[in-house]
């Protein structure tokens, strides 16, 4: 038997724990990552992690996390997916755990629980205000381990190009390139996992980090891979306008008692409490963000008229929120130079996540035979809207079943012949190829000005609240923007750490991806979860009880979309409200 | 038109690692709470010195923004700090920029921190755990213990207290204070501890904690407010018991 082979793209911590997974089941695994995976972007989640590990005497199940999940994603979610994730949540915090990760702990020194938006449990496992930093360190730590092993040899500083299929048409490969030499390469494999994460930076200004790109999976989309609901983008109701990014307060300031409010009449107006008295600030992101849209844009009553209004938690005793959201309020401190525990944050709403993706099956297949992809970049688990500490969770987990099922296409015939000499020498020259005609590019476009306009234009149209004719002007904008791309011109012309020309490669791709996210919205004409149409205010379960499906159609560079069935078998759709308590199962 | 107020930079650039370094300026435009990050952005999109003159934008290194990855630790005014966090309202100008020359210099402000990484390798920085499959639950722990377990684990391996420690160099091989108290964070784990000797006789060798010349540099300078200072004298203590352990059991 020869030996398995997997190459894990990303990590994060969707691609580090498949990477721990298929080194236990005797694997090896080349792990190739931006950056070193110690820095990846799940190191900003704040808030925390769910999982029902029912301690706080409310009788929580992990049926009820499931229906909390699947109605919080507006019944868009696979069910038997989510209701495998639910159920193993318990089981990763003690994994996390026995890893040593500090979570905050109550006085007799468990774990302690903390609300989260759209549940009424608590729910929420945390380590203070940086949850996400604190799992991937764990992470990161098991995998050296593994590395000083010589079972994982890492790639950082290494962007992945494209896969390489054999003549079955199986993934047997990728290319990528050194980001200092700027030397490329092609990689053998028995398999491949993507788990390169979000797509928030092709909007421009969002809450991730500013190699979310979803550079990867748009390269991976044009070479036949499909991409499932990628219209339903999250809007994070509570981020801090910025020019470089928008930076994140967590939803935990609302689950640990912070209120929503601005002026009306000259007397604080809690908007969000008279609005859905059930949920009150704690409602899922989207109905918050909406309500800060309209209360803004609608009503004009923004604070000074400005796009923002109030998150206060200045009612709170400062040793409580010290302990529980210390990092986060420094932060807050820093970047605006106000204290939030003395005068209330002022916050707007800010792209934060993407629930579509790659499509995948329950074990994390993709449409191409031996890719697989995991974490943020699929599409599973969260339906139209993804409830807040739920992808720390889908990242561990997809991690737990990418892994594995990489390991079964190593051991099975499927995987046909490995990749020729040749083959991999032409897959390289074809890179090679794009590349040199980067850096000769000369045309008037500045590559990051065009990238600006590109997030502008996503921005405007497809985020909160979506029009067609609207939508119809995006995608006219943003074929004149893959027109400009070819006019861009380059000015670094060296082969030494040239991020000008790799950004330049990226930006055609996330170019690419802007088109799928806007005519996916464009297409499906009902409003959900976080895809929401004014023209169409109902959910449409008839017509688009149904996964999105956007394939590449390379005449014409724009996809094309299609909807297919899938499972809702355990949980009938009901009407999703929060302005009540949630009803029956 | 107005005059249009303006940020000015002083950048040391170096095209390779075996280049020699030059200096660049630029003006950029100012807008309230502007921090480095988002400046050397705005050279991406027009990367023009001061003088007029064309160039290529300058390289450097960053991800979150946020004051978590660590990856953008730059010497700004002669200080070692994350440039995403140093607003330009709160540096006096004009702001001087160099890359960390403690570490390797791949290009303009991008350094090589691999060492760091390495070093976590020596110290044993993991818990020694069977598997990532159901054992037993994880033992309760002292809610207080864990508090200090939290501190030390924000430590982002960032950089700014090898840069700024006098005996990390090429006179020494120090692996630094970062790596080292990382040590003292995996033996409060409940069976961290159990790797406790290990880690302890890691610090003993050559570059270990007696390299260290108690200058306190690092706390100073840690972005995170680690007390660095204190964890290493305990671990110095530890080192000390065990080193006298060792000899007893012989
Ligand atoms: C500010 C913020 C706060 C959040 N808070 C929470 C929270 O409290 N709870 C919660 O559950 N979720 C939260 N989230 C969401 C959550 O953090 C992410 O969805 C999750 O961490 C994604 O993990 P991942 O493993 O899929 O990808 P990531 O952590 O993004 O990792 C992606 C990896 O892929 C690599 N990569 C990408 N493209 C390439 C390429 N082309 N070549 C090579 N490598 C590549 C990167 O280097 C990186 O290693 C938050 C998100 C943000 C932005």
């Amino acid at each position: 038997m020869s030996k398995k082979n997997i190459i894990v793209v990303g990590g994060g911590l969707s691609g580090l724990m498949a990477t721990i997974k298929i080194c236990e089941a005797g694997g090896e695994v080349k792990l190739f990552s931006y950056c070193p995976v110690k820095r990846s972007h799940s190191l900003c989640a704040q808030g925390g992690i769910n999982a029902c590990m029912n301690t706080k005497g409310q009788n929580d199940t992990t049926w009820e996390h499931f229906d909390d999940t699947v109605y919080g994603g507006d019944f868009l979610a696979d069910q038997t997916a989510v209701k495998g994730m639910c159920e193993t949540a318990p089981k990763l915090i003690k994994m996390f755990d026995r890893m040593g990760v500090p979570f905050t702990r109550t006085a007799e020194g468990a774990l302690d629980l903390r609300n989260f938006g759209g549940q009424k449990n608590k729910r929420t496992v945390f380590a203070g205000s940086t949850t996400g930093q604190q799992l991937l360190y764990a992470l990161d730590e098991q995998v050296r381990k593994w590395e000083v092993k010589g079972k994982v040899n890492k790639y950082e500083f290494w962007e992945f190009i494209k896969i390489i299929k054999n003549d079955k048409k199986v993934c047997r490969g990728i290319v990528a390139q050194n980001m200092n030499s700027m030397e490329i390469e092609a990689f053998r494999a028995d398999a491949v996992i993507l788990a390169t994460g979000g797509p928030g930076v092709i909007f421009g200004r969002c809450t991730a980090s500013t190699i979310c790109n979803g550079s990867a999976v748009s390269a991976v989309y044009q070479q036949g891979a499909e991409i499932g609901n990628s219209e339903f983008i999250q809007i994070h109701p509570t981020a801090i306008p910025g020019s470089d990014k928008n930076r994140l307060m967590s939803e935990a300031c609302r689950g640990e008692g912070g209120r929503i409010w601005t002026y009306k009449d000259g007397k604080p107006w809690y908007f969000l409490e008279t609005m859905y008295p059930a949920y009150g600030n704690l409602v899922p992101r989207d109905i918050a963000a909406r309500a800060i849209y309209d209360v803004c844009v609608n009503q004009g009553l923004g604070i000074n008229g400005e796009n923002r209004v109030y998150l206060d938690l200045s009612h709170i005793p400062a040793e409580y929120l010290e302990r529980k959201l210390g990092g986060i309020l420094e932060m807050y401190s820093e970047f605006v130079g106000d204290d939030p525990r003395k005068v209330p944050m002022q916050i707007y709403p800010s792209v934060h996540y993407s629930m579509g993706g790659i499509w995948v099956d329950t074990k994390h297949n993709t449409s191409i035979p031996a890719l697989l992809a995991s974490g943020e970049c699929d599409y599973q688990y969260h339906g139209a809207n993804r409830l807040g500490a739920n992808s720390l969770l889908s990242a561990a987990y997809s991690g737990t079943i990418s892994g594995p099922e990489a390991i079964r296409w190593s051991e099975s015939d499927d995987i046909g012949d490995e990749l020729t000499d040749e083959q991999l020498a032409a897959a390289k020259q074809e890179c090679v190829d794009e590349f040199e005609n980067i850096i000769n590019m000369n045309g008037k476009e500045n590559a990051h000005k065009l990238h600006h306009e590109l997030g502008d234009l996503m921005n405007r149209y497809c985020t909160i609240v979506r029009v067609n004719k609207e939508l119809d002007f995006c995608m006219g904008e943003l074929k004149k923007i893959l027109a400009r791309w070819s006019d861009i011109g380059v000015n670094d012309k060296g082969h030494w750490a040239n991020q000008e020309a790799m950004f330049v490669r990226q930006l055609r791709n996330m170019i690419l991806y802007a088109m799928v996210i806007c005519k996916a919205a464009r297409m499906r004409d009902e409003s959900r979860g976080a895809h929401y149409k004014p023209e169409f205010p109902n959910r449409d379960d008839e017509k688009f009880l149904k996964t999105t499906i956007a394939s590449y159609d390379p005449e014409t560079h724009e996809p094309k979309i299609t909807y297919r069935e899938f499972d809702h078998s355990l949980i009938k759709p009901r009407p999703r409200r929060y302005d009540v308590a949630k009803g029956g199962k | 038109m107005s005059e249009q107020k303006t940020v000015h930079f002083i950048i040391e650039r170096q095209d390779s690692p075996d280049s020699k370094p030059y200096t660049e300026e630029f003006l950029v435009p100012y807008r309230p709470a502007l921090n480095v990050v988002a400046a050397l952005m705005e050279i991406q999109k027009n990367p023009v010195t001061k003088d007029g003159k064309k160039t290529t934008p300058v390289v450097w290194e960053c991800n979150c923004l946020e004051k978590v990855c660590g990856a953008c630790m730059m010497v700004i005014n002669g200080k070692a700090r994350q440039a995403c966090a140093t607003l330009v309202d709160h540096v006096p100008q004009p702001i001087h920029l160099a890359p960390a020359r403690t570490f390797p210099v791949i290009r303009d402000l991008q350094i090589d921190r691999s060492v760091m990484f390495e070093s976590l390798k020596r110290i044993q920085g993991w818990i020694e755990i069977d598997g990532s499959w159901e054992v037993n639950t994880a033992p309760i722990q002292n809610p207080y213990t864990a508090a200090t377990a939290y501190e030390i684990a924000h430590c982002m391996t960032c950089g700014c207290c090898l840069e700024a420690c006098p005996n990390v160099g090429p006179q020494s091989d120090f692996i630094g204070p970062a790596p080292t108290v990382q040590a003292y964070l995996f033996n409060l784990h409940p069976f961290g501890k159990f790797d406790k000797e290990k880690r302890l006789n890691s610090l003993m060798e050559k570059g270990g904690i007696t390299s260290c010349g108690n200058s306190q540099n690092c706390v100073q300078v840690c972005p995170k407010n680690i007390k660095l200072t204190t964890y290493l004298a305990q671990l110095n203590r530890d080192v000390n018991k065990q080193a006298l352990k060792n000899i007893f059991d012989k």
